[in-house]
């Protein structure tokens, strides 16, 4: 749902929820976009064997996902001058067809000089928080 | 092996220099699900005044994988990245990153701390063009679990 733009939003306002799911296939993909091969996000056996559930999500495709949440809301890629998150929890991807869940919803905190607002995101993978302190500032139409 | 706390407060080479291409933003806005034009299309993001199309606010990313390539192969650091992983990022923008830009990262760091078995490392990335232009601000921490 795109924002009512800068005149028309209020202090207060929220961001409906969207879901996006996150498969093995994703990870893969991503791995190769941004360079980052780090075993933990596609390979089971070695993701076990360091402690974790199972492959977990890059914490920059979680965040990337919450940037898009953003960026489709004000209707520019570059709408998102400052972000900023800490990763909480992993995002848990099964070897499965349906894979992870991701929820990310938002509220405007505040309206800033420049037409831009600040926004205060959550993230959730089923019932965990998996981003945290998830702030950004947003330019708006 | 943990992460050497003699590195704190170190500022690692300037990297080579990155050239943004429109296929790698087109690569990474389809790896993260973002349909819009302006990340794909010269003339529409013309259209919405930038000189070539735009990167996603988290591109940035992929530049610093090559920025920090120095700090991270730095035999003398002592990262186990199997065991690594992010606790924080954020990015602060002067403008966004577009197809064209030639630009290098230099990392410092900030700060490394043990935390019971933990140890966290603070790392900021400045990007900026060949030509000197602040682009990007890109702060991390990595946080390393105990084995």
């Amino acid at each position: 749902m795109a924002s009512p733009g800068y005149q028309d939003i209020q202090e207060g306002a929220e961001i409906a929820a969207r879901q996006y799911p996150v498969t093995r296939l994703d990870l893969v993909r991503y791995a190769g976009a941004s360079g980052d091969f780090n075993v933990i996000h596609w390979n089971e056996r070695i993701a076990k064997s360091v402690g974790l559930p199972d492959v977990i999500a890059h914490g920059m495709l979680t965040m990337a996902l919450a940037g898009r949440f953003l960026t489709e809301w004000a209707g520019d890629p570059a709408a998102v001058t400052e972000f900023g998150v800490r990763f909480s929890s992993p995002v848990v991807v099964p070897d499965d067809d349906k894979g992870a869940l991701v929820e990310i919803a938002g509220v405007v905190t505040g309206k800033l000089d420049g037409n831009q607002v600040a926004v205060d995101l959550t993230a959730r993978s089923g019932d965990v928080k998996v981003l945290t302190r998830a702030q950004a500032v947003v330019r708006l139409p | 092996m943990a992460i050497n706390p003699e590195y704190a407060g170190r500022t690692f080479e300037p990297s080579e220099p990155y050239e943004v291409s429109r296929v790698k933003i087109a690569e990474f806005a389809t790896a993260i699900g973002d349909s819009s034009p302006l990340c794909r299309d010269r003339a529409a993001a013309q259209a919405a005044g930038y000189p070539d199309v735009i990167a996603p606010p988290t591109f940035a990313i992929v530049i610093l994988a090559g920025g920090n390539a120095k700090l991270m192969t730095d035999p003398g650091l002592g990262v186990n990245y199997a065991m690594v992983v992010h606790g924080e990022q954020s990015f602060t923008h002067s403008r966004p990153l577009r197809a064209g830009d030639v630009v290098v990262a230099q990392a410092t760091i900030e700060s490394i701390k043990q935390i019971r078995s933990m140890t966290t490392m603070a790392t900021v990335t400045e990007i900026r063009t060949v030509d000197g232009e602040h682009v990007c601000t890109a702060r991390s921490t990595l946080v390393e679990r105990g084995a």
